[in-house]
């Protein structure tokens, strides 16, 4: 129970048209799960009905973080519980510092102010670790950033904010090969017995650097598939058609 | 603190209180020829001035408001306003020589603080005269000259009459005329040729009566090749009625001169503060006007530089935060009569809580002032569907060969930066102030610190509660 994330029979709307029908997963801590999936099957809702955005409406299902309901909570709340989700398309907020927002957000997951030395240290160990320079910090917050700086970004806060289950979406999208080594280097240092993962994909590229537990496909808001790691590969050859065939058959 | 007016930031705005102190000079109600004359009686004042002033009267009796200033009229009656008012004859130079009463206003208010910190001069305005005013030693040796308006007046006749009115003459609108007529107080700043004034200069006006009017007068000179700082704040205690204050700043920054006016305003949702601010930049010299409003019932105020040398850059950063019962009318004006000038003007507002803050902008290219660059952005962040925005920038281009950029947005707390925020702990309250704070960080990162400090706490407590 406490260690498990668990999705039941979950059904999504944006603006009432139906977009995951009856999606049931559940990741355990210590598991790196892959869901891989056409445009359009239903993989970016997935990831923002998880963490609450308001414009997608749960109309059935549960999910469950540790036994508890997800759903009845506010996004902050769901992120100090230890939930995290590393975004497709990470938002630029104007004007607010990183290492402010950073220390605001770390302050909030762990409910206590951290001495502000010992919050730096943390931060600039974690910014060597991710080839991420100094004056990064002094930036606001994604502003300006490059596509593979802001993902860098992402993987900063999921090592600052120590969540126990992460959603990871389309992490790979628009990372040259060096960035998405880095990206999965941090990934994989996160990877232990009190983290679960789930990866959002569409492309096997990144499960070459993080190799998955466990790999599903989604097509038309449902998982139609799950295997081991060698099912990206497969994919990966054979393109997501034969499964698409597969299922309307 | 009073209890009968109810603005938003009530028990937030915690400059609303008021103390008794003795007053010294009061005039009858009204505006008058014969306190006119009272007030000449009382400061000494020579014939000049005098005859400036009831001069200044029958112009402001005579002159109608702007046309874009509908309201006004009828919201305002003159005849209720006391327009002189004082617990002091002059300016102590002396902190332990102010009166008790009054450095126990200034205390609450946290200005005796600011004595302490670096600053090169401090003057402390209450009611229509100043309380204190005094500058460093080593500014004085330099020849800086750093009096209340009135001394100024005294002590250098000659300069002073030379300038002042010169830039902003009483004819040029109804509310300078009244400013002219009844003007007490302010500063009077000199910086002699080649001094750069590093450390800045203070001022802090405070209006303690009731249906007064505050009517402060400045006049910066800096001579070629200077630098000078001149920061001011306002605030006054909230009470039922409205009173007035009606400022005229007149600036002039001579060849290679740089000056820099920052003013924070938090008055009381009672005050009318309506305001002429305007410097005469020449060759190759530099105004930067750092302009924020966080309180007042209505202030109409845009500062302006009118470049009239070749060479020289005006600049405005302008901040308006319109909560409850506020409307700001903040903008900035950009006049160029000689070539190869620049400007920029740089204007953020806020409201939330059903406040309205307006742009006015002008930007003007005289005739014979080629190439002039000028970069206008102008971002306006609503909060809530019960509050407005508004901009009106005008553009009247004669030059040759100017380059106008002008850029516009008017925007919501985004839902996506929300989400983003809060989707990493932060509660939603805190996110969006965050997000507003973000928003106006190009401006307050221009502040000094103490200000800059102020105007977060005072955005984080008008986001209490704005959040649904």
């Amino acid at each position: 129970m406490t260690d498990t994330f668990e999705i039941r029979d979950l059904h999504v709307s944006i603006e009432d048209k139906p977009i995951l029908k009856g999606f049931s997963l559940t990741v355990r801590k210590g598991e790196v799960h892959a869901l891989m999936g056409p445009n359009g099957s239903g993989k970016s809702t997935l990831a923002n009905a998880i963490m609450g955005h308001p414009k997608y409406t749960v109309t059935n299902g549960q999910i469950l973080m540790k036994g508890e309901n997800l759903l009845e909570m506010s996004p902050d709340e769901r992120a100090r519980k230890g939930l995290f989700l590393a975004f497709q398309y990470p938002c630029e907020v104007p004007g607010v510092r990183q290492a402010n927002f950073l220390r605001l957000a770390v302050n909030a997951r762990f409910g206590k102010e951290l001495d502000v030395m010992e919050f730096y240290d943390k931060l600039e160990e974690k910014m060597k670790y991710l080839d991420m320079d100094e004056s990064f910090m002094k930036r606001y917050l994604n502003e300006g950033f490059s596509g593979g700086e802001k993902k860098r970004n992402e993987i900063l806060q999921m090592m600052l904010l120590q969540p126990e289950f992460a959603v990871m979406d389309e992490t790979d999208s628009g990372l040259d090969i060096d960035a998405l080594k880095v990206v999965s280097r941090g990934i994989n240092e996160l990877r232990g017995p009190d983290l679960g993962i789930l990866i959002i994909t569409h492309y096997e590229r990144i499960l070459r650097y993080i190799t998955p537990d466990f790999v599903h496909i989604l097509v038309d808001g449902k998982i139609v598939k799950s295997g081991g790691a060698d099912l990206a590969g497969h994919l990966e050859e054979h393109g997501y058609d034969w499964i698409v065939k597969e299922v309307a058959a | 603190m009073s209890t009968t007016a109810a603005p938003t930031m009530q028990g937030a705005y915690k400059e609303g209180f008021h103390d008794d102190i003795k007053t010294l000079h009061k005039v009858p109600k009204g505006a008058s020829h014969k306190v006119i004359d009272y007030m000449c009686d009382v400061k000494g004042e020579p014939d000049w001035m005098r005859k400036f002033r009831h001069r200044s009267l029958d112009l402001f009796l005579k002159q109608d408001l702007p046309p874009w200033m509908p309201g006004l009229r009828d919201e305002i009656d003159y005849d209720s306003i006391t327009y002189y008012m004082s617990p002091v004859d002059k300016p102590a130079r002396r902190w332990e020589d102010v009166p008790e009463e009054i450095r126990r206003t200034y205390d609450k208010l946290g200005i005796a603080k600011e004595e302490q910190k670096l600053l090169g001069g401090l003057g402390a305005q209450i009611d229509s005269e100043m309380a204190y005013h005094n500058i460093q030693d080593s500014l004085s040796k330099q020849g800086v000259v750093f009096l209340s308006c009135d001394d100024g007046l005294k002590e250098y006749p000659e300069i002073f009459q030379e300038h002042f009115a010169k830039v902003i003459p009483p004819e040029d609108n109804k509310f300078a005329a009244l400013n002219s007529a009844f003007w007490s107080g302010g500063s009077f700043v000199y910086i002699p040729k080649g001094v750069k004034c590093d450390i800045p200069l203070s001022v802090y006006f405070r209006i303690n009566a009731e249906q007064f009017g505050q009517f402060e007068r400045t006049l910066i000179i800096c001579e070629d090749d200077t630098f000078c700082h001149y920061v001011e704040g306002c605030s006054a205690p909230v009470y039922t009625t409205n009173s007035l204050h009606s400022a005229v700043v007149e600036i002039y920054v001579k060849k290679r001169g740089r000056c820099r006016y920052t003013t924070i305003q938090n008055w009381s949702t009672d005050v009318y503060n309506l305001v002429t601010k305007r410097s005469l930049v020449d060759a190759h010299g530099v105004m930067e006007w750092v302009d924020g409003n966080l309180g007042s019932k209505r202030t109409v105020k845009y500062p302006s530089c009118y470049m009239i040398g070749e060479g020289a850059h005006g600049e405005i950063l302008s901040l308006a935060s319109a909560d409850k019962g506020m409307w700001q009318d903040a903008g900035a004006k950009l006049v160029f009569f000689a070539p190869n000038c620049t400007g920029r003007i740089n204007s953020k507002s806020i409201s939330g809580h059903g406040g309205r803050a307006s742009y006015r902008g002008l930007v003007q290219v005289r005739p014979g002032a080629d190439n002039c660059r000028v970069q206008v952005n102008c971002d306006a962040l609503i909060l809530d569907d019960v509050s407005r925005s508004d901009t009106y920038p005008v553009m009247e281009i004669d030059g040759d060969l100017a380059t106008v950029e002008h850029e516009a947005s008017v925007s919501n707390v985004s839902e996506e930066q929300l989400f983003y925020l809060m989707s990493r702990g932060v509660r939603k309250e805190e996110a969006v102030s965050m997000i507003v704070n973000g928003f106006i960080e190009p401006i307050v990162k221009e502040l000094p610190m103490e200000f800059a400090v102020e105007i977060n706490r005072l955005i984080n407590l008008q986001m209490e509660g704005s959040v649904g």
